[in-house]
């Protein structure tokens, strides 16, 4: 534990703690641009540039291990002008458009120069040229912005274990970017976005679709609808200077019926489907498995995160027969929204607008792939990041703040607690348990608020088992077996649970994968920047958003009873079959 | 592990039988740690360059992301994606060259060849590639064809020495597809 003084401040950090975290952990503020915390500290953008006593050079804070009686300073007329000339350095070479660029008021270059009073720019450099790749629907690079900080290689590398973006070429050349600067779309990349959750500029984002949602408005003919998925009312907020965590489901369904949508609904309704599809198709596995003895693919695995399917997909597609066949709850809305709701209203498919907003890029690949159009025409037209929504809103000079609470439209916008926890890693498979608990034995599931402690919150991999005993009648085969259940988010972690399975350490009947560290409340749709603590956060939002509910089981939603009564009747069922399943490819692993 | 189909490759032609020699090296190589460098070495001596399908190959096996390999190819000047040409003109960048007209030199190379650097002529002739230092700074600037040491080179007699290589060097015009960014 040594002891050190960080300007005239006395701290003791633990043991192997840099002079950074010791600094941050004491309230003193030093700016970074490469660091990331708990994932990469690597020395290279010099913005976190100190002194310490008895060295020649400045030093990198965020490399620089903390010593016992160490002295630093972190504000000294050295440091302060050696950081000035790092950042104006940066931007000589920078293709700077703040007025016209994605990250405008929300940059952290932008924000350093405004914080080191950059005033005027001393050095001439030659300007990186924009070089913007279009090629997937999810993102859009600009290595014109890029300030080659690594975040998005590290993470892309790291974290999610994808590996599609690494520096190519050389010198002024370098780029971040697919093997031999190739377009993002010809190589294995899933489009999770998280690559441009870190970037601390404007050289990764979402491909924007407001444009087209601003159209479909602007359309009479059009009828219009929007749904949201859970994570997205956790985090709304933060576009708006809000707290992490703050709560905002009434006043974002009020701003979506000021900007002129004909129905505001929920992709909540449709978690809450999934989980009586995805519910039934797990049943019978184990029915298949246990009773008759058959060759089924076990575990099953959730597949509601379209990033973790193109995973999947690529990387290992000897696990394709286990994935749950049910789409996502956004694909599920498109396709309900364009034939149930539809005739109900008396329109044809191509008549209704189905407009998604997501915390994740990934949806926007998903909401295209050629499967996804159940009603005969593409079931979710366009797909924007909770970042986008934002925007529109304040495009629309919508004064979010002083919005009243209003609710979702009932009938695709009616939902339980269970679905609203779908934004949490752990959350389907706690809204699951606490559906097929309850149709296996007839019996609420026995925990404390419904909750699943071992599967809550921000471990990478989370494991749990349910013993089912007392069983009804037509579950008897079920008599005493441990269901064994397992969680990874971050697909990193998917990895090393799926090497785990296919080497035999590890067997479970049941496995929960979402692609983004914490679950979709990490999406890489969400506002900037999304930290662990920002997470906590957002999950913390989410399980009130549940516990406030009154109807907390999905086979409760009154809505849900009534879609199967009217439309779909039973789950598994051919219009269900026809409507909410799909399948999937094996893609080229590079 | 599914490989992309190689056309007319029956594992006997000259083409399989590098190819089995690739594999044996790649699972000599598998667990060793820093085997990417060694690895595309030896594969480009066995291949003469690095072509695509060899480079995912290797990508596969030794379980490094695509992006990674490339990377790596790319930032290192004697790797090369296209098959060389007979002759390959290596231009000295050394500070020595440099400063007293190496870039000239260049320019005046890539000018009558009409290729970048790490390009090849369209005929096959000749590879363009700059190199940092031949011990030949005494007499700089000095550029290599093949084994041959030209020195104190000015940009106007680049035609002459190049014509040495090839009768007609008007000819060897033009740049093939594929090459390096
Ligand atoms: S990335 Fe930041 S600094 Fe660069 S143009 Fe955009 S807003 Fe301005
Ligand atoms: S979207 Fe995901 S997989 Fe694709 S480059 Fe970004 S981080 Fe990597
Ligand atoms: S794209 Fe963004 S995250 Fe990646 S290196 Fe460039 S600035 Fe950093
Ligand atoms: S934050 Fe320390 S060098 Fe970039």
């Amino acid at each position: 534990m040594p002891k050190l003084m960080i300007d005239d401040k006395e701290v003791i950090v633990a043991d192997g703690s840099t002079v950074l975290e010791a600094a941050r952990q004491s309230g003193i503020h030093i700016p970074t641009l490469c660091y990331l915390e708990n994932i990469q500290a690597i020395g290279a953008c010099r913005v976190c540039l100190v002194e310490v006593e008895g060295a020649k050079t400045l030093v990198t804070s965020c490399t620089m291990p903390a010593t016992e009686n160490m002295k630093v300073f972190t504000r000294t007329k050295r440091v302060r002008e050696a950081r000035r000339m790092v950042v104006e350095l940066l931007l000589s070479e920078h293709d700077g458009n703040c007025q016209t660029c994605d990250r405008n008021n929300d940059c952290e270059l932008q924000a350093l120069a405004n914080e080191l009073g950059i005033r005027d720019l001393p050095y001439e450099g030659a300007r990186t040229k924009a070089g913007r790749d279009t090629s997937t629907p999810a993102l859009i690079r600009d290595s014109g912005k890029c300030i080659k900080c690594r975040r998005c290689v590290t993470v892309c590398n790291q974290v999610q274990s994808v590996g599609a973006l690494f520096p190519q070429f050389r010198g002024f050349k370098t780029e971040m970017a697919p093997a031999f600067g190739q377009n993002l779309a010809n190589v294995a990349c899933v489009q999770c976005g998280q690559c441009a959750a870190v970037c601390p500029v404007g050289a990764i984002s979402e491909n924007p679709q407001l444009d087209r949602v601003w159209a479909a408005l602007d359309d009479p003919s059009k009828t219009v609808v929007v749904q949201t998925a859970p994570a997205v009312r956790a985090a709304l907020g933060e576009c708006f200077g809000m707290a992490p965590g703050t709560r905002v489901t009434g006043k974002m369904v009020a701003a979506l019926r000021r900007l002129g949508f004909d129905a505001v609904f929920d992709t909540n309704f449709t978690a809450d489907l999934t989980i009586i599809e995805e519910g039934a198709e797990l049943l019978k596995r184990l029915t298949l498995a246990v009773k008759e003895k058959q060759p089924t693919a076990l575990p099953q695995f959730t597949s509601c995160s379209p990033g973790w399917v193109k995973f999947v997909e690529h990387f290992y597609p000897e696990f394709i027969p286990n994935l749950s066949t049910c789409k996502s709850p956004q694909q599920m809305f498109g396709a309900v929204a364009k034939t149930y709701w539809a005739e109900k209203i008396g329109k044809k498919p191509e008549d209704v607008y189905v407009v998604s907003v997501m915390p994740c890029t990934a949806k926007k690949y998903e909401a295209q792939r050629p499967e996804m159009n159940a009603s005969g025409v593409q079931d979710v037209d366009a797909v924007l990041t909770t970042r986008e929504l934002g925007r529109l809103i304040r495009e629309a000079g919508i004064d979010f703040a002083s919005l009243p609470d209003e609710t979702a439209d009932r009938l695709l916008g009616f939902s339980s607690g269970a679905a609203d926890i779908f934004a949490n890693t752990g959350g389907v498979m706690e809204a699951a348990l606490r559906t097929v608990y309850e149709i296996v034995t007839g019996r609420e599931l026995p925990l404390e608020n419904l909750h699943v402690g071992p599967i809550a919150g921000l471990d990478g991999i989370k494991e749990t088992s349910v013993t089912l005993n007392g069983t009804e009648p037509d579950f008897a085969f079920l008599e005493g077996v441990t269901v064994k259940l397992a969680v990874a988010s971050g697909l990193g972690n998917a990895r090393t649970l799926l090497d785990r399975i296919k080497q035999g350490k590890a067997s479970y009947h049941v496995v929960e994968i979402m692609t983004c560290p914490g679950g979709c409340i990490g999406g890489g749709g969400q506002p900037r920047f999304t930290t662990d603590e920002v997470r906590k956060q957002r999950i913390q939002a989410i399980y009130s958003e549940d516990e406030a509910k009154q109807v907390r089981k999905s086979h409760d939603n009154p809505k849900i009873k009534q879609i199967y009564g009217e439309y779909l009747k039973a789950p598994l069922g051919e219009r269900s079959h026809h409507l909410l399943h799909t399948c999937y490819v094996a893609r080229e692993k590079v | 592990m599914p490989t992309r189909k190689c056309n007319g490759c029956d594992g006997k032609s000259d083409h399989g039988v590098l190819l089995r020699r690739l594999d044996k090296v790649l699972r000599e190589y598998r667990e060793k740690p820093g085997a990417l460098i060694p690895v595309l070495q030896i594969a480009q001596g066995l291949f003469g360059y690095l072509p695509e399908t060899v480079l995912k190959r290797i990508s596969l096996a030794l379980e490094k992301p695509y992006s990674e390999v490339a990377g790596v190819v790319g930032f290192y000047s004697f790797f090369s994606r296209m098959p060389r040409g007979q002759h390959v003109v290596r231009v000295c960048l050394g500070t020595a060259c440099y400063v007293r007209g190496g870039k000239q030199v260049l320019d005046a190379i890539r000018k009558q060849l009409g290729i970048e650097v790490g390009e090849t002529t369209a005929d096959g002739n000749f590879s363009l590639e700059v190199a940092r230092c031949f011990g030949a700074c005494g007499l700089a600037p000095a550029i290599m064809v093949d084994n041959d040491t030209h020195q104190r080179v000015k940009a106007a007699r680049v035609q002459d020495i190049l014509s040495q290589y090839v009768k007609r060097v008007g000819k060897a015009k033009g740049r093939s597809k594929g090459g390096k960014r």
